[in-house]
């Protein structure tokens, strides 16, 4: 099917069809907008806002914002990088993420973002909250301590799913990643390995469990490969059933 | 003339200096262009007046913090080398345990303790509450990330720097792990 | 006392339809009836109404007027607006305490009582103010004080406690075209009928009104939209793409449950802007404009059902505005066939908030009808295309639609005629702060700061915040700005502070008042509003720096330019306003020039101190 109609990012010319957002689009066309709550399989969600652009000399987030015939959209420049890496640094003191410690690293998205967008330090000041780690489950992990609150996984829960697993409690800097039982432990929730909640996850926050360090240092997603190269990288693995 | 360096590891495992130390042959060429203050290769333990300060390491006591003012009183460009001189890194992972729990946990209840009890000795330094990364303590002119970082990041910053310039990592020399 | 634990949970979700959109109120009800929201009651919930625990934790987990833990029999909040600190907030909460021997933020021993703080209640010109579970008392002192803690220690039920506790004058200083003149129920109803739909309209779009709430959109352009807007009929006809709508917050799937008609008009009576009071004193004394007014709305729209979100603080106000909804349902102005007309059908109802500013953005105030936690929507779409139950809906503040009942009656040439060109009417300010009479001045929009000062007894004001922490702030050298959209826009908070106020305690107030409303769904605005504070914090502690202000200056920027919503953008204001306006606030708090420590490292070693008993010199640190 052609598309018809055409914006501009970064003077790029970028076909769409009528409903695309600016990042269904400009993903469709190989052109990559920095994300982390967006997946292509989920609904729209706007709510990490790496993905701001300037569409038209009003900032708006790619993800939720749809594309218009002779829009101009700038994307790369380095006041929104810089703005960019600001959130990145936010989310990195918000929580409580030692790379070093994490079975996820070298696949974290978060991490990933951070290296294209050429994070050098958290920069804030750390928050340390006291997070909980959930290891009831028999196959999947949950450490809050990693969680950026993008409800990747309670979308997938609950559209892919369709058991509503996860949550978010709470509100502002207290809100909270919960899941659907009275004990508060995975472990008494229906979730199951299989689940798309168990892959979803940007992050460490969730895991399965007896997965970790299986690829060695040197062969993961983003030892060599910027995020940008790697087109949802680390999303779309195959189950290890 | 040469750039005067001091180095040293606070609240760390010393292994950014062990990557340090895998330049290798390169670091004759360093030495070339630089040369050690205090640092653990020299074994000087006062930091003077130095070009470039390289700290390893979070800020997790009393005596951290003495050592890390000490070289930004010393140092005209201050580095943090690291995961936790950045952020806290593994040292860190001690901030969600109260700290009379790791008390308890290392005089009293440990293994193969018996009848222990907690130090008061004014010789140890006295921990914080919290492991904090040094950018929290003093101000911080560069950022040198890894678990350690690799030494060809290493060289490569401090050749950037030697020369004059900022500083930049190729893509496969930035890394948090 | 009220009798708590006993909670017929089956009453309560079958009084509210067993709709899962109707959570918050459900929520509410079990709270009242058994003091906390226990976890096992949120099982029941879930089966009793077949949604999913975790969704019903979410919003119980999301206001701030829920609570899992017991408050006891009495539970005390203080007002916490930089108002009631100027009128001894702090030191009249402690006395409290310390007559009741407790500590805030924890249950006091017997289980009886418990204190914290809450957002403005809405009582700016009666500060310092309280709830007492979950009801208004103004102007605390001493003797009102004295007074509580003796009621609390005899145990006495709040409904044998004086009623001269709860009365809340209007404090009417000035009134004009709304309050000042008389109105006769059903008046603007009948001439609209008489006019038709769309000649009222009309009269709404001569009359030039813009929303009261401060933002200031076309009251006609809003309602005219809803009113070609296609409903759940039409949307089912072509069940096209699904992609029209992106839906609210990923789509999260409404329970919708639709009762006949698919517009609806819903009343934003969540005055949480800290300041504001004009909307509670309407509400409690012209309630009949309002709901006039939405009667009307409904009538151009075609609306069967209406909605008012009436701020939890406000719950004082329930029963009069249930009495004033029955009399007009009893004089045929509301129900069905309104005034003889056929088909014109309308009702409205009432549902409270539960303490979360955030539900005053009207597509945050739109899901939390829906019975979720508060967080603003991704718009386009408005809610005037896809709003309540993603339906057709237009949402207005209370002071919109009582203009629009006094247009609807009067005509729009009338309206247009008072105020200036851009901004028509009158405009409801509520004035508190340090001035003589605090209160509410009806005044034609145009009219300056310098005039609202001479009429309130406060020539030497130093500053107003005019329009609430989201406005702006001013400084005597503007006064002779107007109050007006083209100028100084307002939703109606007009706090005044004399030259010995400390402008950067104000600032400080408000960054404390935007991490707590947070809704925390987007990054920029949950870590943002949080560092903000926290900086203002290390700057109040005397350890700020140059550095500091330089980064607060960027966290601010990316708060304007990255929030999701108007909380977000405008969170910074204050600070950057007082920051420019009052330098000397900023700059005599800063200890250095270069770089201070993020905490206090001295006080980091407290612990380590404690535990190991030292005290040494080398258990110390130098703050410097």
């Amino acid at each position: 099917m052609t598309k018809t109609c055409t914006f501009t990012l970064d003077g790029k010319t970028i076909p769409f069809e009528e409903g695309e957002t600016i990042m269904e689009a400009a993903s469709a066309a190989g052109v990559y907008i920095p994300h982390l709550c967006h997946h292509p399989e989920f609904k729209p969600h706007g709510s990490c806002k790496l993905c701001t652009v300037n569409i038209g000399g009003r900032l708006g987030a790619a993800c939720t914002n749809r594309a218009a015939d002779g829009m101009k959209v700038d994307s790369e420049t380095e006041a929104l990088n810089a703005d960019r890496r600001a959130l990145t640094q936010m989310l990195f003191v918000e929580g409580n993420h030692i790379c070093p410690s994490c079975e996820k690293s070298g696949n974290c998205q978060l991490q990933a973002v951070a290296y294209h967008l050429e994070m050098l330090t958290p920069h804030f000041t750390h928050f340390y909250p006291a997070r909980d780690i959930d290891a009831s489950h028999p196959d999947v992990l949950i450490e809050r301590n990693r969680c950026i609150l993008c409800e990747l996984c309670v979308r997938a829960s609950r559209d892919v799913d369709g058991k509503n697993v996860f949550g978010i409690g709470g509100r502002g800097i207290k809100s909270r990643l919960i899941v659907n039982s009275a004990s508060g432990r995975l472990a008494d929730t229906n979730m199951s390995v299989t689940d798309r909640a168990a892959e979803v996850c940007p992050t460490g926050a969730i895991l399965r469990k007896r997965h970790g360090f299986t690829v060695p240092i040197g062969k993961r997603l983003y030892d060599h490969h910027d995020i940008a190269e790697v087109p949802e990288a680390g999303l779309k693995e195959p189950r290890r059933d | 003339m040469k750039l005067k360096v001091a180095t040293c590891s606070l609240a760390g495992c010393f292994g950014c200096h062990m990557s340090l130390l895998d330049i290798d042959e390169k670091l004759f060429d360093l030495l070339k262009v630089v040369e050690f203050d205090r640092s653990p290769i020299t074994d000087i333990k006062h930091c003077g007046p130095c070009d470039i300060g390289i700290v390893e390491g979070g800020v997790c006591n009393a005596e951290n913090v003495h050592v890390l003012k000490e070289f930004r009183k010393n140092c005209k460009v201050l580095v943090a080398m690291g995961a936790c001189a950045i952020t806290g890194g593994i040292p860190a992972l001690r901030n969600n345990v109260d700290l009379w729990d790791c008390f308890q946990e290392v005089y009293h209840y440990g293994i193969g303790l018996e009848n222990g009890q907690i130090p008061n000795d004014p010789e140890l330094p006295l921990p914080f509450d919290k492991v904090h990364p040094i950018n929290e303590v003093v101000r911080i002119d560069y950022f040198l990330p890894g678990c350690p970082p690799s030494a060809d990041a290493i060289w490569k910053f401090l050749t950037d720097l030697a020369a004059g310039h900022e500083p930049k990592l190729d893509y496969e020399m930035l890394h948090y792990d | 006392m009220t009798e708590h634990n006993v909670c017929d949970l089956p009453g309560i979700v079958a009084r509210w339809g067993k709709d899962p959109a109707n959570m918050v109120q459900i929520l509410r009800d079990v709270q009242e009836s058994c003091g906390t929201i226990p976890s096992d009651t949120l099982d029941q919930l879930a089966r009793l109404l077949g949604v999913p625990r975790v969704r019903i934790e979410a919003t119980a987990s999301f206001y701030h007027f829920f609570h899992a833990e017991s408050h006891g029999a009495y539970e005390i909040l203080f007002s916490d607006n930089i108002i009631d600190h100027m009128a001894g907030k702090e030191a009249l909460k402690q006395y409290f305490c310390e007559r009741l021997w407790l500590e805030p933020r924890k249950l006091s021993e017997d289980g009886l009582v418990y204190v914290d703080d809450t957002a403005d209640i809405g009582l700016a010109d009666q500060a310092p103010a309280m709830l007492v579970n979950g009801y208004a008392v103004p102007a605390l002192d001493h003797a009102r004080l004295d007074l509580i803690a003796e009621l609390i220690r005899a145990k006495k039920p709040l409904g044998e406690w004086p009623p001269m506790l709860f009365e809340i004058p209007d404090n009417v200083r000035l009134a004009g075209p709304l309050m000042g003149e008389p109105f006769a129920p059903g008046a603007a109803l009948q001439a609209t009928l008489a006019r038709g739909a769309e000649a009222t309209l009309a009269e709404i779009d001569a009359a030039n009104l813009r929303g009261r709430g401060g933002a200031g959109f076309k009251t006609a352009t809003k309602w005219a939209s809803c009113r070609k807007a296609e409903g759940e009929a039409l949307l089912k006809k072509h069940a096209g793409p699904p992609q029209v709508f992106l839906g609210p917050l990923g789509g999260e799937p409404s329970e919708a449950r639709f009762s006949g008609g698919d517009h609806y008009v819903v009343c934003n009576a969540d005055e949480g802007e800290p300041g504001t009071f004009k909307d509670r004193v309407l509400l409690s004394s012209h309630a009949d404009l309002v709901f006039e007014g939405m009667t009307v709305c409904a009538r151009v729209i075609g609306a069967k059902q209406g909605l008012i979100y009436l701020r939890g603080e406000y719950k004082n106000l329930l029963e009069k505005l249930k009495s004033v909804l029955a009399r007009r349902r009893e004089a045929n102005l509301l129900g069905r066939n309104i005034l003889g007309e056929q088909g014109f059908d309308f009702d409205i109802e009432i549902h409270l908030g539960a303490g979360a500013y955030i539900c005053g953005e009207e597509s945050a105030l739109i899901e939390s009808l829906e019975g979720k936690p508060g967080k603003p929507r991704n718009r386009p779409p408005f809610p005037d295309r896809c709003g309540y139950r993603n339906q057709p809906t237009v949402v207005n503040n209370v002071e919109t639609f009582a203009c629009a009942a006094k247009i609807a009656e009067r005509g729009g040439a009338w309206f247009a005629s008072i105020g200036t060109a851009q901004s028509t009417g009158s405009k409801l300010i509520s004035i508190s702060g340090d001035c003589q009479r605090p209160g509410i001045y009806e005044v034609p929009f145009g009219v300056t700061v310098q005039q609202l000062l001479i009429d309130c007894g406060a020539e030497d004001a130093h500053a107003v915040q005019v329009s609430g922490p989201s406005g702006t702030c001013i400084s005597y050298r503007e006064f002779d700005r107007r109050i007006a959209f083209e100028d100084l826009p307002t939703a109606g908070a007009f706090m005044v502070f004399s030259p010995e106020r400390d402008m950067f305690e104000v600032a400080r107030n408000f960054s404390h008042f935007f991490a707590h409303e947070s809704c925390g769904f987007c990054t920029p605005c949950r870590v943002g509003t949080s560092l903000l504070r926290n900086t203002m914090d290390k700057l109040a502690a005397g350890k700020g720096s140059a550095y500091d202000m330089h980064e607060m200056k960027n966290i601010m920027r990316i708060l304007q330019d990255m929030s999701h919503c108007g909380l977000g953008h405008t969170a910074a204001n204050p600070v950057v306003q007082t920051m420019e306006k009052f330098p000397d606030a900023y700059e005599k708090r800063l200890k250095k020039l270069d770089f201070e420590p993020a905490f206090d490292l001295d006080g980091a070693l407290t612990t380590a101190r404690l535990i190991t008993g030292r005290d040494d010199e080398w258990a110390h640190l130098d703050n410097d």
